[in-house]
Parts: structure tokens; C-alpha cells; sequence
């Protein structure tokens, strides 16, 4: 057979901006600004070149991590008018394109890791692309309501390692911002899940609103904001953060318990009418990229 | 198939090549800089 029959007997190989969609590129950048806020809040400093492959390899991860996530839950995205033109779903990638390219990527991710920056940080985005591969994607997604509470985990880990990246060891602080992410991810997915439920109901997956209904979520989404706001000033009172990120961190909280609030006493069922919920959601994304920012800022001032 | 078919084949290859020597081109100017950083 030519070249040229051979070609036109297959089917289109996927284009490269494919490949860069399965590592959901819009997720990845909470993942890098958190885990960059963790590596410049370290009281430690880092060579420049190997902060940006840490950053990298961070990235990377999320990435890798992604993809899996892609390829396992390939038959959930067809299911789901918001991810139906994913790169599988819509046919525009096989099934062993993705496999194999997330498993490269997160292996790649985690030896630069390893070899460029050092192995505690290397064993901490191992354990953070396992957990949201095997724990989250493949074990929890498909059978409880509590899934994005412990898979939640997986995305708190960037800061952790981005600590790891500049100082070699774990202290408090990263460990509190870890606590906080984990506890943001339930309000944070809760919001979004309450206005797109009858997608993840159609697609089967046993997200919060659909098991327990809105109104059971919208007193969970108030419960868990209690905790994840004592945890994000948490470092104020400690002694672990000035009174800039003090400050910052109580009113930006209330401000997410507010909304927190006002979530649960809403009684709407009409998701086009969930406006409390979709303001909520939007805050949030803003509330931790403020959090950490003027984490940084903080940090800056005090050393 | 058609030549239609042959040429967005031949297209995505080329497109894919180029990206992939991108990223190996700039693999190789972050190991030699990391080697560099690990040195110093």
C-alpha cells in the first residue's frame, strides 16, 4: 500500500490543539497560581530555573492527571452537554491517544520532578496525580455523593508541593493552605453542581444534588464553608502570616460565608434561576486566587 | 478517500511534527539551563 492509500484509509490523526484540551488547560491555572503561591510564600528561596521547572512540572502533573481523567470518564462526557465536545466524546481523538499521552506526561512530569528540583516534592505530585486518577476518577466519582469532598484532596495538593519545590520539607502553612483548599472544593464544585445537576444526573454520577436534592446541598455547602473559613485565617492567628493577610483573609471569607448563606436559604429549584448559586461559584474562583495572592504579598512583607 | 482527505492528513502531521520539535527544542534549552542551576 502507498503512503498516500495508507493515509487516506485512516482516520484523521488527532490535531495537537486536541492533546492540549485533554489537560484542561482552564483547571491547570488554579493548580499553577496555587502551587506558585505556595513556592513563594516558603521562607526559603529557589534558582529561578528550577522554580519554572518545578511550576512546570506542577503543571505538567495536572496535565497528566487530566488526561487520565479523560480518557476514564470518556463515556460521562458524552453523556454531559458541558463536555460532550471533549476531544474523545466528539471522536476527535482515540481512546489510546489519550491513554498513552497522560500517562507519559504525568510519568515525564514526576522524574524532571524528581531529577531537576527534589524527591519530596516528586513523591508529593505522584501521590496528588494517583489520587485524582485512581481515588477520585476511577473509585469515588461513579458511586457516593461524597466524591469531590475526598477527591477534592487531589487539587489541594500544589501548594504543598510548591512548598516542597523551595524549602525540601512540609510545615504548617502548607499544610493549613492544603486543609483550605480541600474544604474550599465542596462549596466551590456544590455551587457549580446545584446549576448543571440535570447534566450530571443524565450522565448518572452521584453528585450531592442529585442524590440528596438542592436543598440537602445547600446546607452542606453552608456547613463545609465553616471550617475552610477558620482555616483560611487560621494562619493570621498562628503567627504564620501578617495582619495584611489577616485582614484580607476575614473579609474575603465573609464574603464567601455570605453568599455561603444566602445559597442555603435560596429555595429556587429552577436551575436558569440559580443566581445566588452561580454568584458563589464565580466568587469562589476569585476568593482563592485573592487568598493566595495576598499570601504572597504578605510573605513578601514579612521576610 | 478523497485528496481532501490525503491533504488534512498530511496537514495535521506536518502541524504535529512542528509542535513536537518545538517542545523538544525547548526541552533542550531547559536541561541544559537546569544543568547549569545545579551546577552553580
Amino acid at each position: 500500500m502507498s503512503p498516500a492509500a495508507y493515509a487516506t484509509a485512516q482516520p484523521l490523526p488527532a490535531d495537537w490543539r486536541d492533546f492540549l484540551a485533554l489537560t484542561k488547560p482552564r483547571v491547570m491555572t488554579l493548580v499553577v497560581f496555587t502551587g506558585l503561591c505556595g513556592m513563594l510564600a516558603a521562607p526559603t528561596t529557589i534558582h529561578p530555573v528550577l522554580g519554572f521547572t518545578a511550576i512546570l512540572c506542577i503543571a505538567l502533573g495536572a496535565g497528566a492527571a487530566a488526561a487520565l481523567n479523560m480518557w476514564y470518564e470518556a463515556d460521562l462526557d458524552a453523556a454531559m452537554k458541558r463536555t460532550r465536545n471533549r476531544p474523545l466524546p466528539a471522536g476527535r481523538m482515540g481512546r489510546q491517544s489519550a491513554l498513552h499521552f497522560g500517562v507519559g506526561l504525568g510519568v515525564f512530569s514526576v522524574l524532571l520532578m524528581g531529577l531537576a528540583v527534589n524527591l519530596l516534592a516528586a513523591a508529593i505530585l505522584t501521590v496528588s496525580i494517583l489520587f485524582y486518577v485512581l481515588v477520585y476518577t476511577v473509585w469515588l466519582k461513579r458511586r457516593t455523593p461524597q466524591n469531590i469532598v475526598i477527591g477534592g484532596a487531589a487539587g489541594a495538593f500544589p501548594p504543598l508541593i510548591g512548598w516542597a519545590a523551595a524549602t525540601g520539607r512540609i510545615d504548617i502553612l502548607p499544610v493549613l493552605l492544603f486543609i483550605l483548599v480541600f474544604l474550599w472544593t465542596p462549596p466551590h464544585f456544590w455551587a457549580l453542581s446545584l446549576f448543571v445537576r440535570t447534566d450530571y444526573a443524565a450522565a448518572g454520577v452521584p453528585m450531592m444534588p442529585v442524590v440528596a436534592g438542592p436543598r440537602a446541598t445547600r446546607v452542606q455547602v453552608f456547613l463545609y464553608t465553616l471550617p475552610m473559613v477558620a482555616a483560611a485565617i487560621a494562619p493570621w492567628p498562628l503567627g504564620l502570616t501578617g495582619s495584611l493577610y489577616g485582614i484580607a483573609a476575614t473579609i474575603l471569607s465573609l464574603v464567601f460565608l455570605g453568599l455561603a448563606a444566602r445559597v442555603s436559604m435560596s429555595r429556587i429549584e429552577d436551575q436558569a434561576l440559580m443566581r445566588d448559586e452561580r454568584r458563589l461559584f464565580a466568587f469562589s474562583i476569585l476568593y482563592l486566587f485573592a487568598l493566595f495572592g495576598v499570601l504572597v504579598a504578605d510573605r513578601m512583607l514579612l521576610a | 478517500m478523497t485528496p481532501d482527505h490525503q491533504r488534512e492528513y498530511q496537514a495535521r502531521q506536518r502541524s504535529r511534527a512542528k509542535v513536537t520539535a518545538l517542545i523538544l527544542g525547548a526541552l533542550v534549552i531547559l536541561f541544559f539551563f537546569i544543568s547549569i542551576a545545579k551546577m552553580s
